[in-house]
């Protein structure tokens, strides 16, 4: 227990969902990022996964449409403290696009327009736990949140679900991404509390 | 990154909503300006809560500054502004952030671009920039809804009339001051060009306040010609 400030009693708490520690609960949907919303086009939009090796597997947006489709319905936790639960969307499952991609690697660095990036571990990818999503609550994906499209991580802090991403470098050797780089976690487990680096 | 207990030793009023607070916190690291920490508070009964806040002020010692607007139906806020008394401990960690922050040895000119509280890491810049006795050309716009929303007015207009190299435009959304020139109006195209800098000096722009003011914002910016990656941006959420 911490130190208590006198005159402090905080929401009443009866009623408390099941929340990693440090999170409160959001009905709205902030929004995070570093700069500008990065607009861009579906016509001129692709996802490339790089391996290791430097071979290249490329999705343009019809391509990617046409595969698989899954409604994963999840609850994100942001590293900013605020929680969502039961969010719904729509996209592809990391399983479906890492099928057939030969590769020895760890790690990924998932990098976006705009110049960002956000490292992870392969193995959080795969297993049906994370998507690349283009719909959110039924509908397109707004660019603020990361639209046309972005990944969705929710068993790591939000951060790690890369907005406008771009593709996946796969590396043997972890990389820290944008946000790493600025000091957030290397892994970002929100059970954890694994908010910045040393946590 | 460890929690450290901190106590208030000194206050005051921003505006009738807004509390600077001053922390004595033992054992502080140096931070830079734009960075945020995170204040932790604890009921009687163990019960927690946590919220960042940005640092107002450039390192003073074992002392930080923060100013807290009060959210309505909001959980720390509320009594971080009115609850909050002098020589009580709350818990404090950081500094964090890595990327909006400005170094006193960067040399481009800077453009800081505020929406309401969101002046409260940019004013930490403009106050470490008068530390430093920096000479870098700083121009701040700054957006309030009226003049009594607005944070730092009399610090503000000091700095103006001392700190060569500084200028400061407001923007006044719903009502602006006798004297004000035009009608209030949302931050536009013409604020910009105005009171900001051309692309072609190669301005570093910083700009913090709520997410839809941000998005506009920087969307002008990039428009204007401003390359996305000389606009850093800090968006507030409900954070109540």
């Amino acid at each position: 227990m911490g130190i208590v400030t006198p005159g402090f009693q905080g929401r009443p708490r009866a009623e408390a969902p099941d929340l990693p520690p440090g999170q409160y609960l959001t009905p709205d949907f902030p929004v995070l990022s570093a700069g500008p919303t990065p607009r861009v086009p579906r016509d001129t939009w692709e996802f490339v996964i790089s391996s290791e090796t430097g071979t290249e597997y490329r999705w343009s947006w019809d391509e990617m449409m046409a595969l698989p489709q899954e409604t994963p319905t999840v609850d994100i936790h942001c590293v900013t403290r605020w929680s969502k639960l039961g969010t719904t969307w729509r996209g592809v499952s990391l399983d479906t696009l890492l099928d057939g991609v030969d590769t020895a690697a760890d790690y990924a660095l998932a990098h976006s327009y705009g110049g960002y990036s956000t490292n992870l571990p392969l193995e959080d990818l795969r297993d049906g736990q994370a998507w690349l999503v283009h719909t959110y609550d039924g509908d397109d994906l707004p660019a603020e949140h990361g639209g046309p499209a972005r990944l969705l991580v929710p068993h790591l802090y939000f951060w790690k679900s890369a907005k406008w991403v771009r593709g996946i470098h796969l590396t043997v050797e972890d990389t820290p991404g944008f946000w790493e780089t600025a000091g957030y976690h290397d892994y970002g487990d929100p059970w954890r509390e694994q908010r910045y680096q040393g946590d | 990154m460890s929690w450290r207990q901190a106590r208030l030793v000194a206050h005051r009023a921003e505006t009738p909503t807004a509390r600077t607070l001053v922390l004595e916190v033992p054992g502080w690291p140096a931070h830079l300006p734009g960075q945020h920490v995170d204040i932790r508070l604890t009921a009687p009964d163990g019960y927690q809560a946590a919220r960042s806040y940005s640092l107002a002020a450039p390192v003073d010692g074992e002392r930080i500054e923060v100013s807290v607007q009060r959210v309505t139906d909001g959980e720390v806020s509320p009594f971080l502004v009115d609850g909050y008394r002098e020589g009580d401990p709350v818990e404090v960690r950081g500094p964090i952030g890595g990327w909006f922050v400005w170094r006193p040895q960067q040399t481009e000119p800077v453009l800081l671009v505020a929406g309401g509280s969101g002046v409260v890491p940019l004013m930490a810049m403009i106050r470490a920039r008068r530390a430093a006795g920096s000479r870098v050309p700083f121009r701040l716009i700054y957006s309030v809804r009226t003049p009594d929303d607005a944070f730092y007015t009399e610090e503000l207009r000091r700095r103006v009339r001392d700190d060569a190299g500084l200028d400061v435009a407001h923007v006044y959304t719903r009502q602006a001051p006798d004297g004000w020139r035009g009608e209030p109006h949302r931050l536009g195209l013409a604020d910009v060009n105005t009171h900001g800098w051309p692309p072609e000096l190669e301005p570093l722009v910083y700009v913090c306040g709520p997410t839809g003011f941000v998005e506009a914002v920087s969307d002008l910016l990039v428009g204007l010609g401003h390359p996305a990656r000389r606009v850093r941006t800090e968006r507030f959420g409900p954070t109540g």
